[in-house]
């Protein structure tokens, strides 16, 4: 065995942090990337990459199948093929749920069996580190689907403008915003079973946001409550993008996503210092 | 000073008071729920404490814990190692945790890999090594980051006796070079082994302090006998043989009698007519000195 | 030991210890009943569920009948004019496969990480066989618990039926039995690969994503499977969903099928279930028996 030589060996740097985020935060959210990034190279890369086919299948089934039935759907005063018209929705469901897989059932994985968390915490990481290097993560992720979905969709001609272009970084925002609040959310979580009602927030808000129909065909009161919902800002702030039919409104979506994701990042830190730092 | 951490209603640790000089291997010996590693994870900053006054390495753990924890090395009672790398990778992400540059890291982790005796694992997935291997991972991870001092809680629980050997010279020579050692067991053999100094815990509070030989002779004889009648007859037996050494104990399983001459007290035994199903004479060990203060055996 | 002597009395036998079991007559019965006893195990343990199953269960026909089945059915109804899909309004036509697809659902992923799970995370299974149970006991009897769980949200479907006039109340009865039917062939089919795979490195969301989500986005659930180009029509024509969801548009309101094919939906749905059911039960035992 080589002796350990004292001289030759680097002590930690302490964290150059100060004012308020001073115990929260190391600067160092770059080795928690580097961590996940490496992960997903060597281990679970094939993985990240399916989750790509699902919006796919809907487009090619609902589009194709149901748009036999259907036609075409208005959008702000626009005839628009009923297959363009769920596309972006799809799009932004799937930044929505990629960032909530990553946030919930990955972090309660790494949080209550792989004990990720208690590693990384009893360094020199600060919870802000750890917060922002999973929800970079999760972007990352989303920047592949979207740039994919994107793709599909230009071939098969389901972008009626050139703003669509502008869909992927909106589809990051979106993703930010569910992934920094869905950590913080699942740091409450003890059981599976809690997870399932995860599923069920998202599975109406899917099924109701104007994804696959106008929220016209509702009542004002029900209208209301899913306006009041991120994915329907999603979902209108990327249809808009990709059929170049912009609407002032998309300065709201972008205000509601904004404010989500300071919440979202203030929340999951407490949640995280007071778990592990407590 | 006068440590406490409250859970609720529960009081973990409960006003305790103790100093770890640089350089010594300092012990925890305690039961289960004794409040060990709640004081551990107090000193590692990573749990507030409720009360009382705690420095570490000249630090105060609340306001500075990012600080405090950059200087040391942790080994956790589960390993809790990074299931989804690869053994060196294990180390390498650990000490980027700590914002040691990559290629220092890198040259670190190699070294390591040596000291833990795990160079020929170095490609392995972590889920396919031993306990003891684990363990000795989880070490050499806490040393990457050349910590002043190393927590290590319960470090050799769960392992086979040729792995807490192996074990137990891996923390010899890191005592041998002069790394402080702060250590939980609820092992008295391995209290005797590695602490120069320890306290004994129980109930969140310290009931004794000093180093293993002192605190045995203090609390325990030179010599004990252990004799076995049956589990129905030890009460009645133990009655039987009162005034035999200095001290008897009677446990569900067996009868203790506390001599300095345990051969002595084993005549003794034999003059009275009484047949032990079994008998032993035995050096006493620090398990006697946590019966003597606490009237409850360790491992229960 | 004389208490492993058949027949010999332990001079020191305690209760505790031994009891008074008559143990011929365990193995005896558990040969007999010990699917019923693996059964009975799991729905036990699923008693702490039942409360976020009975929310989801009874709210998603709700909200996929009354919400998406809804909205789409005035788009697609207003685009059909009056004969609308399948000569029933979109809805009816639609209500019968979404009750499928949720079985369909529902049993893959209790029979993905129940049947995982009890070999890896919580290895009952191993803890069963050490029992006088045997492996095609436990294979069965997992079935038949699974079944309780997917009869929930299939009551929840025929009741919104009902309540709202989707059907007729009386008919959409009858979708409990295919409805458990089709658990029963998904599960098997299910298990039967599950079982074999000895560690998760994501494979295992594989069946929802490249399996389940497919089956039911190309089964003609949210369409009749003819609108779909021929090239694509063959997956429906193997998904199990497909089959069980013409039985239930026969049963709620009569669909016109080809003539002989209400049979060949149905001999589809138990050939699966029982060629599948042999090979969890080998790959049970072989696994087991290390």
């Amino acid at each position: 065995m080589t002796e350990l030589k004292p001289y030759e060996l680097l002590e930690a740097p302490a964290p150059r942090i100060r004012g308020p985020l001073r115990g929260l935060y190391a600067g160092n959210t770059r080795s928690v990337v580097a961590r996940g990034l490496q992960v997903i190279a060597k281990n679970n890369w094939i993985v990240v990459m399916t989750g790509f086919f699902e919006p796919v299948f809907y487009l090619l089934s609902m589009g194709l199948g149901l748009g036999a039935l259907i036609g075409s759907v208005s959008f702000y005063g626009a005839d628009v093929p009923y297959a363009a018209y769920i596309a972006p929705a799809l799009m932004a469901v799937s930044a929505m749920n990629g960032a909530v897989y990553d946030s919930t059932m990955n972090v309660f994985f790494k949080m209550n069996f792989a004990n990720l968390y208690q590693q990384m915490l009893s360094t020199s990481l600060g919870p802000l580190d750890v917060a922002l290097g999973e929800i970079l993560l999760a972007l990352f992720r989303g920047l592949l689907y979207a740039s994919g979905f994107m793709v599909v969709t230009t071939l098969l001609g389901l972008n009626l403008s050139w703003t669509a272009i502008l869909a992927i970084p909106a589809a990051l925002v979106i993703a930010f915003a569910f992934a920094s609040f869905g950590m913080a959310v699942t740091s409450y979580m003890k059981t599976f079973q809690h997870l399932d009602y995860v599923y069920f927030v998202m599975m109406p808000m899917f099924l109701l946001s104007a994804t696959f129909f106008p929220i016209e065909v509702y009542p004002q009161g029900v209208q209301w409550v899913i306006q009041a919902m991120p994915l329907w800002h999603g979902v209108d702030m990327i249809r808009q993008l990709t059929t170049g039919l912009i609407q002032p409104s998309i300065g709201i979506h972008l205000l509601y996503f904004g404010v989500m994701i300071v919440l979202g990042l203030w929340f999951t830190t407490a949640r995280l210092k007071s778990l592990f730092l407590r | 000073m006068g440590l406490r951490k409250q859970y609720g209603d529960f009081t973990a640790v409960d006003g305790i008071d103790f100093a770890i000089e640089p350089g010594e291997a300092f012990g925890f010996l305690g039961p289960n729920g004794a409040g060990k590693s709640t004081t551990m994870r107090m000193i590692a900053a990573t749990s507030t404490r409720s009360d009382g006054r705690l420095s570490v390495l000249g630090f105060d753990p609340e306001s500075h814990g990012p600080e405090i924890r950059a200087q040391l090395g942790i080994v956790p009672q589960a390993d809790q190692l990074d299931e989804e790398l690869r053994v060196i990778d294990n180390l390498i992400v650990y000490g980027r945790y700590f914002g040691l540059p990559l290629p220092y890291v890198k040259r670190r982790a190699e070294e390591l890999l040596e000291f833990a005796q795990l160079v020929e694992k170095r490609k392995a997935r972590v889920d396919g090594l031993s306990g003891g291997m684990k363990r000795r991972l989880t070490i050499a991870r806490g040393l990457i980051n050349s910590p002043k001092a190393m927590l290590l809680d319960e470090p050799t629980t769960g392992l086979d006796p040729q792995a807490r050997h192996v074990l137990w010279d891996r923390l010899f020579r890191l005592k041998e070079e002069g790394t402080t050692l702060v250590l939980t067991t609820h092992y008295m053999d391995e209290a005797e082994q590695l602490c120069d100094r320890l306290v004994v815990v129980d109930k969140g509070r310290i009931v004794a302090e000093g180093s293993p030989s002192a605190l045995i002779r203090q609390y325990s004889t030179r010599e004990v006998l252990e004799v076995r009648f049956g589990s129905s007859r030890n009460e009645e037996a133990a009655r039987a043989i009162e005034g035999i050494g200095d001290r008897i104990e009677v446990l569900p399983d067996r009868v203790l009698v506390y001599d300095d001459d345990g051969e002595a007290a084993m005549s003794a035994v034999h003059e009275r007519g009484l047949q032990p199903i079994t008998s032993l004479v035995r050096r006493s060990s620090l398990e006697d000195v946590f019966l003597r203060l606490t009237g409850r055996s360790l491992v229960e | 030991m004389s208490a492993l002597e058949p027949g010999s009395a332990a001079p020191t036998r305690s209760g505790w210890v031994s009891g008074d079991v008559d143990h011929a007559a365990v193995a005896g019965s558990a040969r007999a009943w010990g699917w019923w006893y693996v059964a009975e195990h799991r729905i036990r343990a699923m008693r702490s569920y039942v409360a976020s199953w009975a929310l989801i269960g009874i709210g998603s026909p709700f909200l996929y009948l009354m919400g998406l089945g809804l909205g789409l059915g005035l788009l697609v109804d207003a685009n059909q004019g009056s004969e609308g899909v399948d000569g029933v309004p979109y809805l009816t036509f639609l209500a019968p496969a979404l009750a499928m697809a949720t079985v369909m659902q529902t049993a893959s992923q209790e029979n993905t990480y129940g049947v995982f799970g009890g070999f890896k995370w919580f290895p009952m299974f191993f803890a069963m066989n050490g029992t006088p149970i045997s492996a095609w006991q436990i294979v069965v009897g997992f079935q038949v618990s699974v079944l309780a769980r997917v009869v929930l949200p299939l009551a929840a479907f025929a009741g919104v039926i009902a309540v709202f006039g989707i059907g007729d109340g009386v008919r959409a009865l009858l979708l409990l039995p295919i409805g458990l039917l089709l658990s029963v062939a998904v599960g098997f089919a299910v298990m039967s690969w599950v079982a074999t795979q000895t560690e998760d490195r994501g494979q295992l969301s594989f069946i929802e994503r490249f399996v389940v989500v497919p089956l039911t986005l190309f089964s003609g659930t949210y369409f009749p499977l003819e609108t779909l180009p021929l090239y694509l029509q063959w997956i429906g024509w193997i998904s199990p969903l497909w089959h069980a969801a013409e039985l239930g548009r026969v049963a709620l309101y009569g669909a016109e099928l080809a003539p002989g094919m209400v049979l060949v939906h149905v001999l589809f749905l138990v050939a699966l279930a029982a060629v599948t059911c042999a090979l969890s039960i080998r790959t049970f035992r072989r696994r087991l028996d290390r």
